[in-house]
């Protein structure tokens, strides 16, 4: 693998984990618990897919073959697209898509701090901004953290479950392969190892606040790094690329 | 008795004043007097006004999954998340006039409270998101921008922000048609039988002729109301025609003429059958909106609950 075929992984997975959440949080429009809600998720929604817009953009420039955000986004299959299964997880209730705000907005918090020091300079630049984005995902699913887990029986109950329902799906955030290896040498990637212990303090401190337990279970699911996802994910693109695949010579 | 008659002054006094505002174009603000009729028509306005732009997302939110490049995505979840927004200034704003926000989604869940009818029509086609955008956003322009001189103080400044965001949403729309007008077979053929199930229904949002428009009489003599529906639609048919020609769609109306003496268009007489026929409940839509709407409440109650739970809960320990 070439420094370059390893860039273009990188690219692609961070462009396809915010184009997964994209998609997840622009299902909440008109289905939030307020309309306030409603407007926060459709917004997070929205930053996501200019971040998956910025960094597919690059991802096509790193391969070199002429390919643009919306190839990469709308002409791809199951199998090659590369997020974290726990971005495609259907949404659940209010409470499971708060906990997964949690998980993935502090872990995103802290990875787009540390690739702001990227030797890569495009992949800096683009951190800088999502940085921005993500300490307001982190503290916006904080507080509703705080309020359900110290608000009813039922909240709580909710809240708990979603937590639990989610975490085997941790793991893989934390996960390397020879991509992480071969940019770590350069000072490209993020060292996953640094900000894990990071991630696991203020996660345990959050449940704590939020009144909950930290989950049990220690089994992690795995694969979406190489392309093995959960079936969630084929119904997502079934839907999302229905234009392209059912008529593949237009443009939008 | 002697107490009654201090208290009928008083209230000419007031109401005078409130005549002698609206004579002299001022803005009526939430603390001025107001005779009961004018509070009652704008809350049933301004509400009807805020539910539409909430309902209104349904049907976008409806192409927000598969919307086909990301670039539409993230013109589509800002188009919705103005109009949220708007739903969200027209509350307040009506909140101004002593009726909560509970209270007018009670009324719309009671059907006391209606919302625009064009929101009972389904959103089929990708075309159907550029016909939502520049038909149905460019007639509610057009009745907006009339409303920017309405009366009420609050209403009238809600209108001056929301009419430069649909501006933006009308072009946006338009740019949809335009684009698939220049695309391939199967694209114009989806814009143009966008067209067709749009044209009509966004001509009826203007309402009908007023002599069957039932409150107008009071909404003119307060100035709530600027314009005729008739005046309102022939400036959105005369603004509108010319944006189809350019793109190659054709308006779904065969008497459709230019009328050099007045300088406008003659249209053919409006379906205003189907129009009562959808606001009595028989439209398209009509049944699931509600269903949605009610459903996604109830759905959400735990949650608004939870919130409040704690919000007392802090208040307690501060």
């Amino acid at each position: 693998m070439t420094e370059q075929q390893a860039l273009y992984k990188y690219c692609l997975r961070l462009g396809d984990n915010a184009l997964v959440q994209s998609y997840r949080l622009s299902e909440w429009c008109s289905n939030a618990p307020t309309l306030e809600e409603d407007l926060a998720l459709v917004n997070f929604a929205l930053d996501m897919t200019g971040r998956a817009q910025a960094l597919l953009t690059y991802a096509g420039e790193v391969d070199g073959n002429g390919k643009t955000d919306d190839d990469l986004a709308y002409r791809r299959g199951e199998r090659e697209f590369c997020n974290h299964l726990i971005n495609e997880q259907p949404n659940g209730d209010f409470a499971h898509t708060i906990a997964r705000l949690l998980f993935v907005a502090t872990y995103e918090y802290l990875f787009y701090s540390e690739l702001m020091r990227s030797a890569d300079e495009r992949l800096a630049s683009i951190a800088a901004k999502v940085v921005k984005e993500s300490r307001y995902h982190m503290t916006h699913a904080n507080d509703w953290a705080i309020r359900l887990g110290n608000g009813t029986d039922e909240s709580q109950r909710r809240m708990q479950a979603a937590i639990d329902a989610l975490w085997m799906f941790t793991g893989e955030m934390f996960e390397t392969d020879a991509v992480d290896a071969l940019l770590r040498d350069k000072n490209i990637a993020v060292d996953l190892g640094k900000i894990k212990p990071v991630w696991m303090e203020r996660i345990t401190e959050m449940v704590k606040m939020s009144g909950l337990s930290m989950p049990e279970g220690a089994y992690m699911q795995s694969g979406g790094l190489k392309g093995i996802h959960t079936e969630y994910l084929g119904h997502m693109l079934t839907e999302m690329q229905y234009l392209q695949r059912a008529y593949p010579d237009a443009a939008w | 008795m002697e107490l009654l008659e201090k208290n009928e002054k008083l209230q000419d006094k007031a109401s005078g004043s409130f005549e002698a505002k609206i004579e002299r174009d001022d803005a009526i603000e939430p603390r001025d007097n107001m005779p009961e009729g004018y509070r009652k028509h704008l809350i049933r306005q301004m509400s009807q006004h805020a539910h539409s732009e909430v309902i209104g997302m349904q049907p976008e939110g409806n192409w927000i999954t598969r919307a086909p490049s990301l670039r539409a995505k993230q013109i589509l979840l800002a188009k919705i998340q103005d109009e949220g927004g708007h739903g969200l200034y027209l509350y307040s704003a009506a909140e101004t006039l002593g009726i909560s926000r509970d209270e007018m989604i009670a009324q719309l869940h009671s059907g006391k409270a209606k919302y625009s009818n064009i929101f009972n029509y389904p959103a089929l086609t990708w075309a159907d998101i550029g016909a939502i955008g520049w038909l149905v956003d460019g007639a509610a322009i057009v009745n907006q921008v009339s409303l920017q001189r309405t009366s009420y103080g609050p209403y009238s400044r809600a209108m001056v922000r929301i009419c430069k965001e649909e501006s933006f949403h009308q072009r946006q729309g338009y740019e949809i048609m335009a684009k698939m007008m220049s695309g391939t077979a199967a694209q114009r053929e989806m814009a143009q039988d966008a067209m067709n199930r749009w044209w009509w229904p966004s001509l009826m949002m203007f309402g009908p002729h007023e002599s069957e428009s039932p409150r107008s009489g009071d909404a003119f003599k307060w100035k709530i109301k600027r314009s005729t529906n008739d005046e309102l639609r022939q400036k959105f048919i005369d603004k509108t025609v010319q944006q189809a020609e350019v793109i190659g769609l054709k308006v779904p109306d065969d008497q459709l003429r230019w009328n050099e003496e007045k300088k406008s268009y003659d249209h053919g007489p409006i379906n205003w059958d189907e129009f009562h026929s959808v606001i009595n409940g028989n439209g398209p839509c009509n049944k699931q909106r509600m269903a949605h709407h009610k459903k996604v409440h109830a759905e959400g109650a735990w949650v608004r609950e939870a919130a409040e739970a704690y919000r007392l809960k802090e208040e307690k320990l501060n």
